[in-house]
């Protein structure tokens, strides 16, 4: 017996750990948002293909730059930043410049997460802070929508994309109409809804066949996909849940209260970005609660939030700041929602 | 072994892809779906590998040539020597003599004569003061037992002097002298025994083969200390992964006993003695408090064994059962081995294959390392675990930073929040770990480690800020 060649380490217990890491997580996060963003290219196309492309490339690069000048080793390995650039380009719509793609990229990973440390010091949701800022500076690009299924969407892009930087977007009317769709509106389910009256069929909400930003139109495929990752225990299924319910109850409240103005409550669940943001945003790890009764308050004041921006407010969606500002509440929910720890229960009686 | 190797394929297969099943671990959805008796709320499910040992019967181990007894191989304070050196001792024949309550005499494991007693290497590698005995080769190694006590007619303090003389500690892990815990502090009361026969630590199967194999001595256990406390009744708390030995111990328990079998979850740290509790009465121990403060009396099933057999006949004791196992050992299996054998002759007889990374002291979730094979086999010592660096590989991943993802939070038997303490620990603010998290109720079962993606060292953090922490306090 070769006693004398033993090698043993020594280290503290415990000896044996679970074989996830974080990379794995994140890059299955990204697999997860695969299925959405092959159904968002199949709906509209090169164009889609392209931002995608654009805003994940951007993330990736602002946070190797970064890193490099900043001396650290680069971070890209763990697949954060293309978890941000994915989602970015999801909440975007399908005919969004390109450069205005990718300087929202170099914001969210900016201003969203190395300005605060990197991953796992970021306040807000990167990918949001990216989009908000898009959203306050160009406003008309970013509610500027084209019809899915377009003929010729493959070969062709949507000529709004290629825009120059700092030009002004090329009008996408004359494209569409030259498509040969009539009665496009340009305008998303919950737009039309709240602005026109005007409903959609919820089938076409579930399965995605309308109008919208590139990865929120089909709740069926973001089911699925946060189903996979909730099974894999990788993302919290309690904060989407939690939204769900929230927004399901408080928009039932109001139909029953009067539905000839306020939209069903099915609506509410499957129009806009409520299924991609419940699913992939709000539960974004580093900036929601850690405690299991924490994630339910922030799902709820997430859900009761989207509502009263959606019905009350100027905008068409608000799940965007809903969860702006639920990540901003989240380190006081998390310190007002501790568990109580074992033993620590006041006792009457001494057994 | 063929069969281990393909085992350790597929967790190395794991450790890179990410694999569903080694992902049990936190609390995924899947987790609501397999309750199995009661539990508690938290904890992990890391791979058991018990089949590697739990159908391996007990075996008497070889005796080694020279036996080193520390003087301090239980909780509490060391043993004052009773022999001088060179002198013949008989086995069973006590070699030091308790010094105070919280402490316990140490017996003779073979007939020889005392060479020496001074300083050896002991615990986990470090010094500390032991009697080192060299077996006679010709001696009958007959044991020395004492007169027959009739258990019925002693008083509770009589029996609980009883227990400490045959120098009965627990054997579970903890080393902490049983009679200390069966004397009931004034104004307290004990309904409730609890056996435990969890053995949640992976690797580990001491406790399910002596359920299986010494149910009469362990039943006589229960009835002295059922006695010695008072209790009105007494559980037996298995694992549902040891089906054998609650049908067994069911099987073998006359129905006038007050002694039921209950099968609780399978998960770590279920073993621990707050979760069995909690599991089985849905009491909780007070923060900083002893199951005697709920009720309850908690006793691992080998030291109750191991009192019913010796306590009779006023025998000491001088050997446990010890699980030598791991993906590292030839000869894997469950022994019966005398108290004071040196680590390298236990490795010597089963064998180590290549690629030894790390032998431990216990289970891999809670045993130390070892740094010297000089150290002997004692009283706590419920297993010799060698891992390979196959299974320590995952360690050398790099340290992220926290994500928050909470799967430490939802592992946590206790419910404190490891993710915040940890990036307190980090910073090195330990009092406010203490004061405002609850870090004091922390026993350091290194669940969060276990789960944590970004593999930050958690428990060790706590660790150290426990330790500061206590030292500063001390100080004061």
């Amino acid at each position: 017996m070769s006693q004398n060649s033993l090698v043993m380490e020594l280290r503290s217990p415990p000896h044996v750990r679970q074989a996830l890491t974080t990379p794995v997580i994140m890059a299955n996060v990204v697999y997860a948002m695969l299925p959405i963003c092959a159904f968002a290219v199949f709906s509209y196309g090169a164009s889609a293909l392209l931002l995608l492309m654009t805003c994940t490339a951007a993330c990736v690069l602002t946070e190797h730059v970064i890193a490099k000048a900043s001396g650290n080793p680069t971070p890209i390995g763990d697949y954060s930043a293309a978890v941000t650039g994915i989602l970015l380009a999801l909440t975007l719509p399908p005919g969004f410049p390109l450069w205005m793609g990718a300087l929202g990229g170099v914001v969210s990973i900016v201003l969203g997460k190395t300005l605060f440390g990197g991953l796992g010091c970021n306040v807000f949701n990167p990918a949001l802070v990216g989009r908000a800022f898009l959203q306050a500076s160009f406003p008309v690009a970013i509610t500027t929508w084209t019809p899915p299924y377009m003929d010729g969407r493959f070969v062709q892009g949507i000529p709004s994309s290629f825009t120059l930087p700092f030009l002004e977007p090329i009008s996408v009317v004359q494209f569409v109409e030259d498509s040969g769709i009539d009665g496009f509106t340009g305008a998303t389910p919950l737009a039309a809804q709240l602005f026109e009256q005007q409903p959609t069929s919820l089938a076409d909400l579930f399965f995605g066949t309308t109008a919208g930003s590139l990865g929120e139109t089909s709740a069926l495929i973001i089911l699925i996909c946060g189903i996979y990752l909730a099974a894999r225990g990788m993302m919290n299924w309690r904060i989407p849940a939690a939204i769900f319910a929230s927004i399901f109850l408080v928009g039932g409240f109001f139909y029953t209260l009067n539905p000839d103005v306020n939209p069903n409550p099915f609506f509410m669940l499957l129009s806009g970005g409520l299924m991609l943001g419940a699913v992939f945003m709000a539960s974004d790890l580093v900036a929601s609660p850690t405690s299991p009764f924490g994630m339910w308050v922030y799902g709820v004041l997430i859900g009761a939030v989207t509502y009263i921006i959606r019905m009350y407010g100027g905008l068409p969606e608000g799940i965007m700041y809903a969860i702006l500002l639920a990540n901003a509440a989240s380190p006081l929910i998390d310190q007002l929602t501790q568990p109580r720890t074992y033993g620590s229960r006041l006792r009457s009686k001494a057994a | 072994m063929a069969k281990v190797k393909a085992n350790m394929g597929k967790a190395s297969g794991a450790a890179r892809t990410g694999d569903a099943s080694a992902l049990n671990g936190s609390a995924p959805l899947s987790h609501w779906l397999r309750r199995e008796g009661s539990t508690f709320r938290g904890g992990v499910h890391p791979p058991e590998h018990k089949e590697l040992t739990a159908d391996k019967p007990i075996r008497r181990f070889p005796f080694a040539n020279e036996f080193i007894l520390p003087l301090a191989q239980h909780a509490g304070a060391p043993s004052e020597p009773v022999v001088r050196e060179g002198q013949d001792v008989v086995r069973g024949e006590p070699l030091a003599r308790p010094a105070g309550f919280v402490s316990v005499p140490i017996h003779s494991p073979a007939t020889g004569r005392v060479s020496r007693i001074g300083l050896e290497r002991v615990g986990t590698g470090a010094m500390g003061q032991a009697i080192v005995l060299r077996p006679y080769h010709g001696a009958s190694q007959d044991v020395l037992y004492g007169a027959p006590l009739d258990i019925e007619a002693l008083s509770p303090d009589a029996l609980i002097q009883a227990v400490q003389n045959t120098g009965v500690v627990g054997l579970g892990g903890a080393a902490f002298p049983t009679h200390v815990k069966m004397k009931i502090p004034e104004g307290k009361a004990v309904d409730t025994i609890i056996l435990n026969g969890c053995e949640c630590e992976p690797y580990l199967t001491t406790d399910h083969r002596v359920m299986l194999e010494q149910i009469d001595s362990m039943l006589d256990g229960a009835r002295i200390i059922q006695r010695a406390m008072g209790a009105e009744r007494i559980i037996i708390g298995i694992e549902s992964n040891k089906p054998d030995a609650i049908k067994a111990l069911r099987e073998a328990i006359p129905s006038d006993r007050p002694v039921t079998v209950e099968a609780v979850g399978t998960k770590y740290p279920q073993g621990a003695e707050k979760m069995l509790i909690a599991a089985l009465l849905g009491r909780e121990v007070p923060s900083g408090g002893l199951p005697v403060d709920c009720g309850v009396g908690v006793f691992n099933v080998a030291t109750v064994a191991q009192i019913g057999e010796l306590l009779p006949r006023q025998q000491g004791l001088i050997e446990r059962v010890v699980t030598v196992t791991g993906p590292g050992v030839k000869r894997p299996g469950n022994y019966l081995m005398a108290l004071g054998t040196p680590l390298r002759f236990v490795l010597e007889k089963v064998g180590l294959h290549e690629k030894v990374a790390e032998i431990i002291f216990g289970g891999p979730m809670m045993g130390p390392a070892v740094s010297s094979l000089d150290v002997p086999v004692t009283k706590g010592i419920t297993g010799i675990v060698v891992l390979t660096e196959n299974e320590v590989s995952t360690r050398d991943h790099p340290i992220y930073p926290c994500i928050r993802c909470s799967r430490c939070v939802e592992a946590c038997p206790v419910h404190l929040n490891p993710s915040e303490l940890g990036l307190l620990g980090r910073k090195g603010r330990y009092e406010e770990m203490v004061d405002d998290f609850h870090l004091m109720d922390c026993f350091e079962c290194g669940s969060c480690t276990y789960v944590c993606p970004s593999n930050i060292p958690l428990v060790q953090y706590f660790r150290v800020a426990k330790g500061l922490v206590r030292e500063r306090r001390s100080a004061k």
